[in-house]
């Protein structure tokens, strides 16, 4: 962050202007300012503003009467992300990556194409829309939703899970098409294990 | 204060384990050009946010009577002007930006803050008042944004688990603001210089083979111990960019109109009613609001209050002067779509209750019971405007009552909430100025 002491340049900018009775005193501030801060004090200043503001809009918060669901929800949304959301997306990303349980290494003459992206752009695709989606995929929001839009949200799990479908589909084409064509670079003259993923070349 | 420093060298070498030790964090493809090619992205979709947000909120005229939902704003609202009524299709365009650019970012949002999560856990919390002061403003700036994306899309979706949308939307915004302006300010060189580190078209040729980790930086988002790649920063930014097109592609088609509109497929206001000329999306149902067909029956009268006092029904509006104009509704959750409206002016309604176009606002109330869209103020200038209607057909049929039979407000540019069903009672008055 901005914790620099002062700098070279400040005390240059003094020597640049030696009979400028005004800068010199302002200058020296600035440097005190600076050592004991641990940034220059216009980094102070804008921080100073920026919670000014912040401070102001909470007192509207305040006034309208919603202060304690705010700061719930506030705080709430600082460490949803930090602390549940980042934890939970990692240690899936970690499960994806360890081996199948039990499954055999096959011989060292099959060489794998790394398939881990071909796993995590579909589930972290279909993931997000879970995410941003959930209320009306989960049927969350059914009796405010029926009220207002007149319909039930009865689609939206099905247009999820077929979303998520193709996506792995796609995925898995992809991943088939370039297995096919590496193999076919490599002209490895050998037919490999691949009862999944039978290769006719 | 050599106490002090001291006991900052001492944290500094003692650094509790786990997330705390920078050898924790390991993804060689941190670093702070992959943060600043996100915070590129958010900086100008961010401010585009802000500015059809603040738009958003000059387009509900809050400064008329009864409009203002967030009464208690003082000074924030000292932007706010005449909401204009021309083109016709700028709340439409802005509230879509607000909307949908909103879904597409959530990806680059999160990726943004993936790539600077280890920041969080930076060991000594602070070394300085400096950086402890900065660290507040990010918890304002993470927060803060977190909630604006969150309070915005579960209200698009009428998940309403807090229920204070509107005041908590928008002050919560300037929260976010303030801190996003000084994040910025503060961090701007920092980014220009790590986007010119690394050539951008360089990266997109990099494949993983040759992908390697940044140079050591500063700011310590370079990992010291790099695992192997597992993906290239071309693969990562193609994976969010993938994932920002995906949210975009699922929801854009809630605003416009045709066959298109089917490809919203995960949105909330992208649905098909049928093929009918009533036929098109309804965010407020007449059982929801008690409206019964007796109400807006053969029985219904128009009340028009001003200089004059009237009560007309539906023939008598009929007989009226008809005109028929092409207009968007346009809802502040983001979706819109354009039908044809057909029905009286507002102008002339308010000639007939002797009040003067230009001069008069008017407070137009509903037959609808509960929430806090039965009435609305709507300016002299929308009053003036030619295309300003009190609809009673759409499509060349007459309203359904879901859409508002026997009468409606359509508004050329307003908001979609201001497009009042089921009117009532027109009271005409003079504009406050």
């Amino acid at each position: 962050m901005k914790a620099k002491p002062p700098s070279q340049n400040a005390r240059r900018r003094i020597a640049v202007h030696p009979r400028d009775d005004l800068r010199r005193p302002l200058a020296a501030v600035r440097q005190r300012i600076a050592a004991h801060y641990g940034a220059d004090p216009l980094h102070l200043l804008a921080l100073l503003a920026c919670f000014a503001l912040a401070g102001y809009a909470a007192s509207r918060v305040a006034a309208a009467g919603i202060w304690v669901g705010f700061v719930i929800w506030f705080v709430g949304a600082a460490i949803v992300h930090d602390l549940v959301l980042f934890p939970l997306y990692t240690l899936a990303d970690v499960a994806v990556q360890r081996r199948p349980w039990g499954r055999r290494r096959p011989g060292p003459h099959v060489r794998w194409r790394p398939w881990v992206n071909y796993v995590r752009v579909p589930a972290g695709l279909s993931a997000l829309l879970l995410l941003v989606w959930f209320p009306l995929i989960l049927r969350q929001s059914g009796e405010t939703y029926r009220k207002a839009v007149g319909l039930g949200l009865s689609p939206y799990l099905g247009r999820w899970l077929l979303v998520t479908g193709l996506l792995f589909a796609g995925s898995a084409i992809i991943y088939a098409v370039r297995l096919r064509t590496a193999a076919a670079a490599r002209r490895g003259p050998r037919r490999r294990r691949r009862p999944e993923k039978p290769h006719r070349k | 204060m050599p106490g002090g420093r001291r006991g900052i060298a001492w944290l500094t070498a003692h650094p509790p384990p786990g997330p705390f030790r920078r050898e924790f964090w390991r993804s060689p493809v941190r670093g702070p050009w992959l943060t600043s090619v996100f915070g590129v992205v958010l900086l100008v979709g961010i401010t585009m946010l802000a500015v059809t947000g603040l738009l958003s909120y000059a387009a509900y005229d809050p400064r008329l009577a009864g409009n203002d939902l967030t009464p208690q704003k003082g000074v924030l609202g000292f932007y706010l002007f005449d909401w204009p009524t021309r083109p016709v299709w700028l709340y439409r365009l802005s509230q879509a930006i607000h909307v949908i650019l909103g879904i597409t970012l959530v990806p680059v949002l999160l990726a943004k803050l993936w790539s600077v999560i280890p920041k969080l856990f930076d060991w000594p919390p602070a070394r300085s008042p400096a950086q402890a002061l900065e660290r507040v403003s990010l918890l304002l700036l993470v927060g803060g944004g977190v909630f604006e994306f969150v309070t915005g899309i579960l209200n698009i979706q009428l998940f309403y688990v807090f229920p204070f949308f509107y005041p908590a939307h928008l002050y919560g915004a300037w929260i976010f603001l303030g801190a996003f302006v000084v994040h910025v300010a503060l961090k701007l060189p920092r980014m220009i210089s790590a986007l010119r580190s690394r050539s951008f078209r360089q990266e997109l040729r990099t494949g993983l083979a040759e992908t390697r980790p940044e140079p050591p930086d500063p700011d310590g988002l370079v990992a010291v111990d790099p695992a192997d790649p597992t993906v290239s920063r071309r693969g990562l930014l193609g994976f969010v960019g993938g994932a920002s097109l995906t949210l975009f592609g699922l929801s854009v088609g809630q605003t416009i109109d045709g066959p298109l509109r089917r490809t919203a497929l995960l949105s909330p206001h992208g649905r098909e009613y049928g093929t009918g000329p009533n036929d098109f999306q309804v965010n407020k149902t007449a059982a929801a609001k008690g409206i019964t067909a007796r109400e807006a029956g053969p029985d219904w009268r128009l009340e028009l209050l001003g200089p004059q006092r009237m009560r007309l029904a539906r023939p008598d509006l009929l007989a009226m002067p008809q005109y028929t104009y092409d207009l968007p509704i346009a809802c502040v959750e983001g979706w819109s779509t354009l039908q044809r409206w057909t029905g009286v002016r507002l102008a002339d309604l308010a000639r007939l209750a002797g009040a003067t176009p230009g001069r008069d606002e008017v407070f137009v109330e509903s037959l609808e019971r509960g929430g806090v869209f039965g009435h609305v103020t709507l300016s002299a200038r929308q009053v003036a405007d030619r295309a300003s209607l009190l609809a009673l057909r759409v499509n060349g049929a007459d309203l359904s009552l879901d859409h508002g039979f026997p009468a409606r407000i359509i508004v050329p540019n307003a908001p979609g909430v201001h497009n009042t069903k089921w009117v009532t009672r027109l009271t005409f008055r003079p504009a406050r100025s």
